[in-house]
């Protein structure tokens, strides 16, 4: 978003405002006017698809709130209220505990997506480390969330998670008591888990907008990788991206309304049909399903030297996603897309078949071959971020690269012009 | 009209636009996205409404009236707003009927406050017209209510003589399922 805007506003009101608040011009440079790489695949419609995802969970959060009681003992039964009584309430509902799924499905395959076509290198480097962010915020408002309803699985999820915390030396046992608001997971652990959830939302916002302003100050990557070198390689944003996220939102949303009008509890746990029972913890505690790849990794640490099990564990769980934000740093390959390297594409897909593995052990119950297999799958994880990346790049030979993305395009006559009606459809004939 | 012809090289030339066809589908899209948007708006909209349990906690309820002495007022609750149950005295009744209700602040002949065979019944929700307090049981000269907060007064049928309030206090729905005992709501 360099240089003068071309927005020129059409009426006197809206000269007068411009002068004063340049937003127009801003939203005509960001969205409509903005050059945009003309090869993007579907792969690219998911930060639309997300933000639509992020205003859907806001909104049926905000009216689900209107009906919600955050205290122990009427929870619960303030969540049946909703399901029972509210006039469309089980849709609210619905809406809201798939929407929280299919929000991390989209991120994880949007974050699939940076990974396969080099996304995150320079100069993406902090347009990436932002989106890590993001995805840590919504793990934590996701968790929050799930305790809401005080259901056995709300409850014995925070227990097992906010124990965690003791695994730090010498302040651990003083953070879980702070956590918790009192001697163990109960009404005021509640309370503000549903204040911070409220809250959340609105920080992730907040991180979404700078997210898309570094991406705007790089531009998109394509499935290429290759840098947009002039006007002949994009086409302004509107109407071609935006038609083109519409249709990816509409399928999406096509699974989305599967789940909540077909199978809205398939993705979830029954027993979180039943009240929280503080004296009494469920045969097999599981997290939703896409927290089930770290789950596997933080039951599967042993001791570590000096380090007991319960640190390690912790300290591999979040160091996983350390990995992923450290990825711009540890790739060292100069091709960015996957297209162009046959070495490291396998190499891909083998790191997505042992995340689906590690979600796989996460949701059975420990057993000893399981074990071994989780820490199988572990190392291999960080041997893929550790060794595999780096060493990728540097004896790789990548496939011979087009000149350009209209080159790519275009197959070999990058000269010849894009022609008709399609190069300019905002004028008529 | 005409599609595209296509040069040697593969490239599509300069093409004319059905805008005919054009404007169908522009106006069907935004059509379909308007019926789409207020499909999608109206949940939100009506899980504002009274949910079932508010319903079924605002349904009727019976009030005996046997326990009511003359001059009594029973005071009740019936979806969460006060009910004034008054016996009115003999004397009450018949000054109720001859008293000169054209001049009222809002005027009500006696007939249209109480059920017919039930002159000495009045059922009013207790709530003053003007603000919104509860005025006072036999308070004020007209020895029917006095609203204490900006001094509205009223008869003992519960209509306004003296304002700020400008309506006669409300009659709720109420039938008699017998001479002792009536269903409100």
């Amino acid at each position: 978003m360099s240089g003068q805007s071309t927005y020129v506003p059409k009426n006197a009101l809206a000269k007068w405002f411009e002068a004063r608040l340049p937003i127009g011009g801003l939203m005509h440079s960001s969205f409509i006017a903005y050059p945009t790489p003309r090869n993007l695949n579907y792969m690219w419609t998911f930060g639309g698809i997300l933000s639509f995802m992020l205003g859907a969970q806001i909104l049926t959060g905000i009216v689900l709130a209107m009906h919600y009681t955050p205290e122990s003992s009427l929870a619960f039964n303030s969540v049946e209220h909703i399901m029972r009584d509210v006039s469309g309430g089980w849709l609210l509902r619905y809406l809201h505990l798939n929407g929280a799924s299919l929000f991390f499905a989209a991120a994880y395959i949007h974050t699939a997506r940076g990974l396969y076509y080099g996304s995150y290198k320079s100069p993406r480097e902090v347009l990436w480390i932002l989106g890590i962010i993001i995805l840590l915020l919504m793990m934590a408002t996701a968790f929050m969330g799930y305790v809401l309803p005080w259901g056995q699985m709300s409850f014995w999820g925070a227990t097992v998670i906010t124990n965690l915390f003791s695994a730090i030396p010498i302040v651990g046992d003083t953070i879980v008591t702070y956590l918790w608001g009192g001697y163990a997971v109960g009404n005021p652990t509640l309370n503000r888990f549903y204040s911070l959830h409220y809250l959340l939302p609105f920080v992730i916002a907040g991180v979404v907008a700078l997210h898309v302003w570094a991406l705007h100050v790089a531009g998109q990557n394509n499935p290429t990788g290759i840098d947009v070198k002039s006007s002949k390689d994009t086409v302004p944003f509107t109407p071609y991206a935006t038609v083109k996220d519409a249709l990816g939102l509409v399928v999406f949303l096509l699974v989305y309304c599967w789940f909540v009008f077909y199978e809205p509890n398939i993705l979830g746990d029954a027993d979180n049909y039943i009240q929280a029972n503080p004296l009494k913890t469920p045969p097999h505690i599981v997290p939703e399903w896409y927290f089930l790849p770290f789950y596997a990794i933080l039951r599967s640490m042993p001791d570590i030297f000096f380090i007991p099990a319960k640190l390690a564990g912790v300290m591999a769980m979040f160091g996983a996603i350390l990995m992923l934000a450290l990825v711009p740093w540890l790739d060292t390959s100069r091709v960015r897309s996957a297209r162009f390297r046959p070495l490291y594409r396998p190499f891909f897909w083998v790191l997505i078949l042992v995340c689906i593995g590690l979600g796989y052990i996460g949701a059975k119950e420990v057993t000893p071959g399981r074990i071994v297999v989780g820490q199988i799958l572990t190392a291999y994880y960080y041997v893929h971020f550790l060794v595999i990346l780096p060493l990728l790049g540097l004896i790789e030979t990548p496939n011979d690269m087009p000149n350009s993305i209209s080159e790519s395009v275009l197959g070999g006559n990058a000269t010849a012009v894009p022609a008709g009606a399609h190069a300019a459809p905002e004028r008529k004939g | 009209m005409a599609t595209g012809a296509v040069t040697a090289q593969g490239v599509r030339t300069q093409e004319s636009v059905d805008q005919g066809k054009r404007d169908f589908l522009y106006i069907a899209t935004a059509a379909f996205g308007a019926v789409g948007a207020v499909a999608a708006i109206a949940p939100f909209i009506n899980q504002l409404a009274p949910d079932a349990e508010t319903i079924a906690a605002g349904a009727p309820i019976e009030v005996d009236l046997a326990p009511i002495a003359e001059g009594q007022i029973m005071h009740v609750v019936w979806r969460s707003k006060p009910i004034f149950v008054r016996h009115l005295t003999q004397k009450e009744v018949e000054e109720s009927k001859t008293a000169d209700w054209h001049e009222m602040i809002d005027p009500a002949p006696e007939q249209a406050r109480v059920k017919d065979g039930h002159d000495q019944w009045l059922v009013v929700i207790g709530i003053c017209t003007h603000l919104g307090c509860i005025p006072l049981d036999k308070e004020g000269p007209y020895g029917g209510w006095k609203c204490p907060c900006h001094g509205s007064l009223y008869d003992p049928l519960g209509r306004v003589r003296h304002g700020p309030a400008p309506a006669n206090l409300a009659v709720p729905p109420y039938a008699f399922l017998s001479d002792t005992k009536i269903r409100v709501g």
